[in-house]
């Protein structure tokens, strides 16, 4: 009987951080056919599509992103939910392959969020004195920022926990020296924790170096059976466990400021596997914000709650550490053009491969890519393997 | 901003009154801060919505005393959009009211560097057009 095991065989990235001669479709183009000639497959092979553009207006809605490349996809996916969008892409990827609803699934995203605008405007209304609708209108005459609701779990965590401004440095720290190992990573040289607590205070406790970077970029992952991919050009690396959950949407929503959802998807994703955090290799934690990362270290169950801050000092996220993150510098130093979930499969992807180059984590035979949505809401787990459970 | 007495809400966002929000912004006219709570199972809920979260139930309307406590808070330092960029540093607490649920806004009255987690504080409700009073903070005794 054909082995359906959920692989994914082929990974590609559009060209990032900066990115002048690329739009958002050129993002989604580019690093598509890269995926395409990684894999070994060809166009006509995709009966799957996933992108993650909900609104209609854009031309990467998943419907027109789809005719745009000529897809016609027979499993069609375009759940939106910001930045795990893509982890939970897998999820569902995973699930329609096993059940024979599709062969081959395309994954894709593409922003060109440096190049269109280069800022953040914080959210709620677009016009000063513009009516606001819906559930945004209980925060928006408030002016927080997007930087300022992250901040607020932040405050709470240091409140409850006693987590300092230097241990969520340690992750920015660990994240840059990583990005030194990247040629294209947006900022390379090396960050001291001194260097980050002393940078300028954005939103309190957050300080500039304690942010995302702002870039262009795109990124695809092609996932189809074990069967299919035996004889394509990339050794596949299996999807083990795959999970999602949500806890609310806005941030005054948010029901315990130091926990997130990534404690159920973690736990699911896990019991999927059959795996512990002790088997990880290597993580992949969308870190928008130190916190965001420091908090999914904790849920996954890297550490016990509360211990994030010791735990991202004691040097363990670098390289040669227990438990390297985000090798290929993260999103608060290699790349982040709005939504980084693929990249967090992608390089998760590299390293189970073998093909990370100097940031190869050594003898890396299980990743755990993990996505956040929204304002620390929906979150997105995936745990890859080089080998089958 | 924070130092000022009355805020100044010229430019700030306005809500788009609905079927779900219309009493509460209605009471804010009134100087009152509602919350919902749920005839079936009692639960209280904010923002408001048709729906109770907890039972499924159609919630009714609270009353609360405008009184609560700081959850947590930001102060924002760096802000790219008008009006806001004219009134950093200035800071956005969330409030856990009294009566439980939690309301986002920002604490007015003292400087931004003296809120902290677990201050109390009141209800100021500071005029923004016909429809509606924006709730603001300011410390309270206790």
């Amino acid at each position: 009987m054909a082995d359906r095991t959920p692989v994914i065989a082929g990974i590609g990235l559009s060209d990032y951080p900066k990115a002048p001669h690329l739009d958002a479709v050129g993002h989604h183009v580019l690093a598509t056919q890269r995926a395409l000639a990684d894999s070994g497959l060809r166009k006509s092979d995709i009966d799957g599509f996933m992108c993650a553009q909900g609104d209609f207006a854009q031309p990467d809605n998943a419907g027109t992103m789809a005719e745009i490349l000529g897809i016609n996809p027979r499993y069609f996916d375009g759940t939106a939910v910001g930045g795990s969008s893509f982890e939970l892409h897998v999820q569902h990827a995973k699930a329609a392959i096993e059940a024979g609803l599709c062969e081959t699934v395309l994954i894709v995203y593409g922003s060109d969020l440096y190049t269109k605008s280069g800022t953040n405007p914080g959210f709620g209304a677009k016009k000063p004195g513009e009516q606001v609708a819906g559930v945004l209108q209980y925060e928006a005459p408030w002016g927080n920022t997007l930087i300022g609701a992250y901040a607020m779990a932040a405050q709470r965590h240091m409140h409850e926990y006693g987590t300092t401004s230097e241990q969520l440095a340690a992750i920015a720290v660990a994240c840059r020296t990583h990005a030194g190992l990247n040629p294209n990573a947006q900022y390379r040289k090396p960050l001291t924790v001194e260097d980050v607590v002393n940078s300028r205070m954005i939103a309190d406790p957050l300080h500039l170096f304690d942010c995302c970077v702002v870039s262009d970029g795109g990124g695809a992952v092609i996932v189809t059976t074990a069967e299919r991919a035996r004889d394509l050009r990339q050794p596949p690396v299996h999807i083990l466990g795959a999970a999602s959950a949500q806890t609310h949407w806005n941030i005054s929503q948010m029901p315990d400021y130091t926990r997130t959802a990534a404690e159920r998807s973690g736990k699911e994703a896990f019991a999927q596997a059959g795996l512990t955090p002790d088997d990880v290799d290597t993580v992949q934690l969308y870190d928008s914000f130190t916190i965001t990362a420091l908090l999914m270290l904790e849920d996954l169950g890297f550490c016990k709650k509360g211990e994030g801050g010791p735990f991202a000092a004691s040097g363990a996220l670098q390289l040669g550490g227990s438990l390297p993150m985000n090798t290929d510098g993260g999103a608060l130093s290699s790349c982040h053009p709005g939504m980084r979930g693929i990249f967090l499969l992608i390089e998760a992807t590299r390293q189970l491969r073998g093909q990370a180059g100097d940031a190869q984590v050594a003898g890396a035979e299980v990743a755990l890519a993990c996505g956040s949505g929204g304002w620390l809401s929906a979150m997105g787990t995936v745990i890859l393997g080089k080998d089958k459970a | 901003m924070t130092n000022v007495t009355t805020p100044p809400t010229e430019g700030r966002p306005v809500p788009l009154l609905d079927a779900a929000g219309r009493p509460y912004w209605e009471a804010t006219l009134r100087g009152e801060l509602l919350v919902q709570e749920c005839p079936g199972c009692g639960h209280r809920q904010f923002y408001p919505r048709q729906i109770c979260v907890e039972c499924g139930d159609t919630p009714g309307w609270l009353t609360t005393e405008g009184r609560g406590t700081v959850h947590t808070f930001s102060v924002v330092r760096q802000q790219g959009a008008y009006p806001f960029n004219q009134w950093t540093p200035y800071a956005v607490a969330v409030v856990e009211l009294d009566e439980g649920p939690r309301i986002m806004g920002n604490v007015i009255g003292c400087e931004v560097d003296e809120v902290r987690i677990g201050m109390r504080v009141e209800v100021e409700f500071v005029p923004l057009n016909e429809e509606a009073s924006l709730p603001f903070w300011r410390p309270a005794a206790t």
